[in-house]
């Protein structure tokens, strides 16, 4: 009788080359933001609220959360598949995850693009 | 130093964790002219101050020590005393960087 574990199969390569690709888009976007912020001439509402208005904030940030996402999910489940021994929990637990991370990307567009 | 691997993994987690509190202060911050100021004294409040400042160490601190992983996967800085040396460069940085944005912002 063979004892499969399901812990998937050949995704290292991807996930390894996602988490550093993303953690780079993360990382300039931090960096961008943060010149972009010293830049404001105010942080009241009125400039605040202008500069999320603007397309090129509201698509460099969904390209960050969506980036970050990803990250999460790489990473989380690297945790998950080092500390969580039972597979029928960790997989109960990637579902929860995943699930999480999906509401989240549709909860950043709503603020992105809604508010 | 494996303290920093472990509190890469650490610090993850927790912002993780803190994800939708994160999302939340963003939609307050946008909504209206009234959520936004209820953001603000939110965010002064001395548990959200703390709670923000863990929060921009970790994040912080993972930034840092991810740059030092990317440097490793290309094969810079992989002898034993030159991975000790960045990993306490790692730790002091960020705490330095958190420091210092923390006196900035409050």
């Amino acid at each position: 009788m063979v004892n499969r574990q399901a812990v998937g199969a050949h995704y290292g390569l991807r996930d390894w080359l996602a988490q550093r690709v993303t953690a780079v888009v993360m990382a300039i976007y931090t960096l961008l933001f943060l010149a972009v912020l010293a830049g404001m001439p105010k942080l009241d509402y009125p400039h605040w609220k202008a500069l999320w208005a603007l397309p090129v904030i509201r698509y460099a940030t969904l390209l960050f959360l969506l980036s970050l996402f990803i990250h999460a999910w790489v990473g989380i489940r690297n945790i998950f598949m080092d500390y969580i021994k039972p597979a029928d929990l960790r997989l109960v637990l990637y579902v929860l995850v995943i699930a999480a991370l999906v509401c989240y990307t549709a909860w950043s567009i709503r603020i992105l693009w809604g508010t | 130093m494996a303290i920093v691997s472990g509190m890469h993994r650490i610090s993850g987690a927790v912002l993780f964790l803190f994800i939708p509190l994160l999302l939340w202060l963003l939609q307050q911050s946008l909504a209206t002219q009234q959520t936004f100021e209820s953001f603000k004294s939110a965010v002064s409040s001395p548990l959200l101050k703390l709670v923000l400042l863990g929060l921009l160490w970790a994040y912080l601190h993972h930034l840092c020590a991810g740059i030092r992983h990317l440097a490793l996967d290309l094969d810079r800085g992989t002898e034993l005393g030159a991975a000790r040396a960045s990993s306490h460069v790692v730790l002091i940085v960020s705490v330095g960087l958190t420091l210092a944005a923390g006196a900035m912002l409050w």
